[in-house]
């Protein structure tokens, strides 16, 4: 007797994308198999964790963070001393500070600070826009054009700025483009088509399908990430074949959890930890939803994170 | 393998007498495939059919229920892998991993997570009883669990201590997770003499699939399956095989809740065990037993779980009501939205974040999101309005501003004729743009 394993491989898979360049270069996607099944078929490429830094510096509101990042004073600082936590794949530095709602600094400014960290840094880079998708066009224009021959990943382009972002970016530039889109299978597809549309190859661009921190609406990605792998995968749609890049931090620091201070809810505990537990729930819940990566900003964070990948390869 | 509803109409007595319910045996036969019926609400169906219906149609996965009262839980009972193919049934169950030498020093912070969120109450379910070898102390910790008023899990393979446990607890329904292929006929008996459920562990799937099928033999099918491997690899690939066996390929020996035991896999490291159980909370963890459970974890755990085992075809609701942020009074602004849960939740999220007092009014809007009900005439000048009559808003805040969202503007001008002495603000459009609106605001 015994049980009759019927393992599920799928004769389509998803693109295998590039990002950064020589030995510290990753491969994201590549699989034949729902997200880490490796039980039914070996998974080529592990999914990747980022680390998120900002142009603002780090928080210092968060003692272990800022523990971690005492004695860094530059940007550069902070670039090594992200790129040196254990499990780290790749740096992504999010310039927040752009937005013209915020800071509003200027795009050579903030061309000044990506220059910076990656004179020093030789993790791959994605570059993470602000909210102002007409800022990012500018951004990643002038960026894109500065890190040529790095193979920098841009997240993200929306449908307002697609066609500024696929063209320079993607085109002119040949780095890697990211579309994003908000938790949506068809929205999803249409920004790949229109992104295919403008003549990018598919394995130039990856997407963000959009995410939540865990109790916020995180159905909404599980069925989401769920469908687009089960189209990608069992139906071969090739406009949904792409690899899956979530930054995790940006949804998981804002919510309520990881915000008020022990002060206000003395009976929650430590800030820290909060921030720790609800970032690395939410990363593993979109790694087993499908995410090819994920961007974390705690190093504990980035540390049982990889090693939870590790550990199911 | 499952019937189709032809297959079912041919066994029916076609005499569409509608005593089922149905108008005709052809419907009745579609609902029965579909699992929409029962096949004994046929009353004409033959003894002969009713036999061959009941093996065919009978759900894939069972449901099986542990503790009793307040502590009883319904487990398995699943009909599909992903969420949106139909809805999760059973939500997982979260216990803690405790010893004699360590529950004293546990049950205090087990019992401290106990919080309501959106109407449900989360807390640790289940405390999982590890027996060490000493009987007499083994019961003394079983009891103490069992005080505790959550559902306990008898981790424990020795089949002496397994009675005396069952001995003193048996009327709580605990669950004995103790068989394994050398002592599962013993292991059996203990269950059966108690009326508890069983739940059975192997070195592998196939050693743990010959040890159900020949419990099941022995006529027990009150089972759970604790896919716990070696390491965090194996017991992944076992719960996803073991439920997509029962599932997708209709085998029904594995057809039953699985246990995760994190303790086994990654003890001492609490943040990876957050990790874990998130996995497993995803894909196939009926019941997860961690070392432990802080707030910390808590928090996005539950979370976790509320939405993923929200029915997709009903959506989430906050209870109306007056909510006051920030230590809000009544000389507090008033700021009003709708109540579904998500719109709630990133509302008051972004409320709090201002740090300025106010009272957030949420009205009955069918648990629609503000366009949707809007849209709908839940979500209007009228409803508001009544809803400020039915709450005595008047008589409780004494402030007269309310704040409503930018997405229903439009709704101002009709909001100032039924509220008279109010002023009606308008609020950004996105909930992303209130942190600056309310400050400025202030």
């Amino acid at each position: 007797m015994g049980f009759k394993s019927s393992p599920q491989k799928y004769s389509a898979s998803i693109n295998e994308v590039v990002i950064g360049t020589g030995d510290k270069a990753i491969k994201l996607g590549g699989e034949n198999v729902k997200p880490l099944y490796s039980f039914d078929a070996e998974i080529v490429n592990a999914p990747k964790v980022g680390v998120e830094i900002t142009d603002e510096g780090y928080d210092k509101t968060v003692a272990s963070l800022a523990a971690y990042y005492a004695g860094c004073e530059t940007m550069a600082d902070i670039a090594k001393k992200a790129a040196a936590m254990p499990g780290a794949d790749f740096l992504a530095i999010n310039l927040d500070g752009a937005d013209p709602n915020g800071a509003n600094k200027s795009v050579d400014e903030c061309a000044a600070i990506v220059s910076e960290v990656a004179a020093v840094v030789d993790l791959p880079l994605a570059i993470v826009g602000c909210k102002s998708a007409e800022k990012n066009s500018e951004l990643f224009n002038k960026i894109a054009d500065i890190l040529q021959g790095k193979n920098v990943l841009f997240i993200s382009c929306k449908e307002e700025n697609y066609k500024n972002v696929a063209a320079s970016a993607g085109l002119a530039y040949n780095q890697k483009i990211c579309a994003e889109s908000a938790v949506d299978i068809n929205l999803a597809k249409q920004m790949n088509v229109l992104i295919s549309q403008m003549g990018l190859k598919a394995d130039t661009y990856v997407m963000n399908v959009g995410s939540a921190a865990a109790g916020y609406g995180f159905e909404y990605v599980v069925s989401t990430m769920d469908r687009i792998k089960d189209a990608a995968l069992g139906q071969n749609d090739a406009q949904l074949q792409m690899p899956i890049v979530t930054p995790v931090s940006s949804e998981t620091w804002g919510v309520k959890e990881t915000i008020v201070t022990e002060e206000d809810y003395p009976e929650w505990g430590s800030r820290d930890d909060r921030a720790v537990q609800m970032e690395v729930c939410t990363a593993a819940a979109c790694l087993v939803s499908g995410s090819n990566a994920v961007i974390l900003r705690h190093p504990e964070s980035v540390a049982t994170i990889s090693k939870m990948i590790a550990a199911l390869m | 393998m499952a019937l189709k509803g032809l297959d079912i109409f041919k066994l029916t007595p076609k005499k569409n007498c509608k005593e089922c319910g149905s108008p005709t045996c052809m419907a009745f036969s579609m609902k029965v495939a579909q699992g929409a019926a029962a096949i004994e609400q046929c009353p004409h169906m033959s003894e002969e059919a009713l036999a061959k219906l009941s093996e065919a149609t009978a759900p894939p996965m069972k449901t099986i229920t542990v503790g009793v009262g307040e502590t009883e839980h319904k487990l398995g009972g699943e009909t599909v892998l992903y969420r949106h193919e139909k809805t999760y049934v059973s939500k997982t169950m979260y216990g803690v991993w405790v010893c004699e030498g360590c529950f004293d020093g546990k049950i205090d912070g087990i019992k401290a997570v106990d919080y309501d969120r959106i109407g449900e109450r989360m807390y640790v379910e289940m405390l999982n009883c590890k027996f060490t070898g000493d009987v007499a102390k083994y019961v003394e910790l079983v009891k103490k669990a069992d005080a505790a008023a959550r559902t306990v899990i008898l981790d424990c393979d020795d089949v002496a201590a397994a009675e005396a446990a069952l001995e003193a607890i048996a009327a709580s329904k605990p669950i004995l997770n103790g068989a394994n292929a050398a002592n599962y006929a013993d292991m059996n008996a203990v269950a059966a003499k108690y009326g508890v459920v069983l739940g059975v562990s192997a070195a592998n799937l196939d050693e743990l699939y010959d040890t159900v099928a020949a419990l099941e033999a022995a006529g027990n099918k009150n089972l759970i399956l604790d896919v716990t491997g070696a390491d965090v690899k194996e017991t992944f690939a076992n719960a996803v095989q073991v439920r997509r066996a029962a599932l997708k390929n209709q085998d029904r020996t594995f057809g039953y809740p699985s246990i995760v035991n994190l303790h086994k896999i990654a003890e001492g490291d609490a943040t990876l065990q957050t990790a874990l159980a998130s996995v497993f909370t995803m894909k196939y963890g009926s019941v997860i037993v961690m070392d432990g459970m802080s707030y910390a974890q808590a928090l996005p755990m539950y979370g976790l779980r509320q939405n993923v085992f929200t029915d997709p075809q009903k959506p989430m609701k906050v209870e109306p009501g007056i909510y006051p942020l920030n230590g809000a009074d009544e000389n507090s602004v008033c700021v009003t939205t709708v109540d579904f849960a998500l719109t709630y939740f990133t509302v008051n999220g972004e409320l709090e974040r201002s740090g300025v007092p106010m009272n957030l009014l949420i009205s009955d809007a069918g648990g629609l999101s503000v366009l949707t009900s809007w849209a709908a005439g839940k979500f209007s000048a009228g409803s508001i309005a009544k809803f400020m009559a039915e709450f005595e808003i008047e008589s409780k805040i004494k402030n007269r501003t309310l704040i409503i969202p930018g997405k229903v503007a439009v709704l101002k001008g009709e909001l100032e004729d039924k509220l008279p002495g109010w002023t009606i603000v308008v609020a950004p459009n996105e909930a992303t743009g209130l942190v600056p609106f309310m400050k400025e605001y202030k």
